[in-house]
């Protein structure tokens, strides 16, 4: 347990009580009617699955900037995140198809599938990119961002087809990401699949390590880089596959959340993985408790409000490396 | 011994080394030198088990490499490439503990050791990027000596040094090929091959033309041959200069 991970998990014990009690309406446990129903039916599964999907873009973040070797790296860069999107409007288009049981399970299934579809199709990439000729995970990077722009391109064409204005209006607030309504049931299908995730890319530590001093020294070192790279994809595959599988598109979590933990470890990739969990939980159960408490007619989308505060984040980081500071 | 029977490789589709065979001694230093794009950095990659012969093998104590398993490879041969490189701006402590990953022991009293030999034990918690360029090569070669591997194949470890690290540098070098382990170095500047080196292999065009004593295979015939250039070594033994005459 490093310094980072400790400061992270004491900050998220504070938060996750006055996320709680936070929202439109403040719960004071002892006066507030029906604050037990309240609190385990609508707020607890709330603030379980910022925890669960913060986390899971905490991870993803830290173990892509270290495999990338570039701090302005973010799990967004392997497409999986928009071809889970791309899954997801599907299901607004296909989902009515399925029989009435998993209807209700549609939309996520269709988001795992599109994440899935995009794992299986970098892997098929990188099959042809990593033969140990150099220069692999730069043409790799290339080829996530085209899978990115492709699935951009198609979840626009949905949206522009859409055969009516509710259900354009539907897939455009669900792309910009939410935890508004959800319940367990999106906890039930995103923990599993997130932790899974999270303990994949744990067990790169070591590989992103060696990665610091390039890829030859780190195959010197004994890291298999096929390996590395199949772990990596089904790690962020996994834990950014089910935050949008549930919650839609959040970004910039990814990018900020390593940069915040960094200072307080000795900086190398091993040392920022749990930590960053536990501070992308951090932030995203505090975007979330801030939107809700925003008085604004409609509730501002979580997605929407991170990515006002990530923009900004980026650019001082990109002035900050200019001068050599990060 | 590490040893390259008929070995051949090939980079991106291309024949970089043709029917290279060699068998290197520990304890002695060996350059491998050649004019540019002669496939010297291909050799040492595929001495260090990281490029896989096209045709041909290399063994390592008389097992072939392509049996060992990475982690085995990676503790006996310790590779420094030549990139620089050092992505994260990790403390120089830090980075030559990464020396000890082959061995998943990250406090063992190796890393204090090497940290004392190289002398580098008065910056050890400065960051990377505060580091002088002789500096960054002393810690960089630190990171592989702490692995304690019973070969060092580092490829241009004096490049960008300047004359004092240079001589520096190879002193280290020379102290653990007295300790017993084999050292493997690309080297372009021929003098210190000539005046440091236990044995010299001259690469052309990917093709092994002079293998031996420094004195016989870098003499004047293999450097015209090699570099296209007429030379004359002058001063004593051990303090060699190549004067170069004409192209």
């Amino acid at each position: 347990m490093n310094r980072a991970a400790l400061i992270f998990g004491l900050l998220l014990i504070v938060l996750v009580p006055l996320s709680l009690l936070a929202g439109r309406v403040w719960i004071d446990p002892a006066t507030t009617p029906n604050a037990a129903i309240i609190l385990m039916e609508l707020r607890l599964p709330r603030a379980v699955l910022a925890v669960v999907i913060g986390a899971g873009l905490g991870a993803a973040g830290a173990a892509m900037q270290g495999y990338l070797r570039n701090p302005l790296a973010d799990p967004g860069l392997f497409g999986i995140a928009p071809m889970a999107a791309l899954g997801a409007v599907a299901s607004f288009w296909f989902g009515a198809l399925l029989p009435p049981v998993l209807a209700a399970w549609s939309l996520p299934a269709f988001a795992l599938a599109g994440a899935a579809l995009a794992m299986a199709l970098l892997a098929l990439i990188a099959g042809r990119t990593s033969s140990g000729a150099g220069g692999g995970i730069a043409l790799f990077t290339l080829a996530g961002l085209m899978i990115a722009s492709l699935a951009g391109a198609l979840t626009a064409l949905a949206i522009t087809t859409a055969p009516n204005a509710f259900a354009m209006s539907q897939i455009v607030m669900w792309l910009n990401g939410a935890l508004t309504d959800r319940s367990w049931q999106e906890v039930w299908i995103a923990a599993p699949l997130v932790t899974l995730g999270i303990i994949t890319l744990a067990s790169t530590a070591r590989s992103l390590d060696a990665l610091t001093l390039g890829e030859d020294a780190a195959r010197s070192m004994g890291v298999d880089p096929k390996r590395l790279l199949a772990l990596l994809v089904i790690g962020v595959g996994l834990t950014v596959g089910a935050g949008v599988a549930v919650a839609g598109i959040i970004g910039f979590v990814g990018l900020i959340v390593p940069h915040l933990v960094r200072p307080f470890t000795d900086r190398l990739p091993s040392s920022l993985i749990l930590p960053s969990a536990l501070a992308g939980a951090c932030l995203v159960l505090l975007a979330d408790s801030a939107v809700r408490i925003l008085p604004l007619v409609t509730e501002l989308r979580l997605g929407i409000a991170l990515s006002l505060i990530g923009a900004p984040f980026f650019l001082w980081l990109l002035l900050r490396m200019r001068r050599g500071m990060v | 011994m590490l040893t390259a029977g008929n070995l051949s490789l090939d980079r991106a589709g291309q024949r970089v080394l043709s029917d290279v065979s060699v068998s290197l001694e520990p304890g002695t230093i060996t350059a491998i030198v050649g004019p540019n794009g002669a496939g010297k950095s291909s050799l040492l990659l595929g001495l260090s088990g990281l490029l896989e012969p096209a045709a041909g093998e290399v063994s390592l104590d008389g097992a072939a490499m392509a049996g060992l398993s990475a982690q085995d490879k990676a503790r006996a041969l310790g590779y420094l490439p030549q990139s620089a490189e050092i992505a994260w701006d990790v403390a120089v402590e830090t980075l030559v503990a990464l020396g000890r990953l082959p061995h998943r022991d990250r406090g063992h009293e190796a890393i204090d050791r090497t940290i004392k030999a190289l002398a580098i034990e008065e910056f050890r918690k400065r960051p990377a990027s505060k580091l002088s360029g002789g500096e960054r090569a002393r810690v960089l070669l630190a990171r592989v000596l702490a692995g304690e591997p019973n070969w060092i194949l580092a490829d241009e470890p004096l490049a960008a040094l300047d004359l004092a690290h240079q001589l520096n540098l190879i002193a280290h070098l020379k102290s653990c090929a007295e300790a017993g382990q084999g050292v493997v170095i690309v080297l372009h500047d021929l003098a210190l091959a000539m005046n440091h080196a236990d044995r010299v292999l001259v690469l052309s065009e990917g093709k092994l033309i002079a293998d031996g004593h420094p004195n016989d295979a870098l003499d004047e015939e293999v450097v015209a041959q090699g570099w296209g250039v007429k030379g004359r070594w002058i001063g004593e033994d051990g303090a060699r200069a190549l004067v170069l005459s004409s192209v």
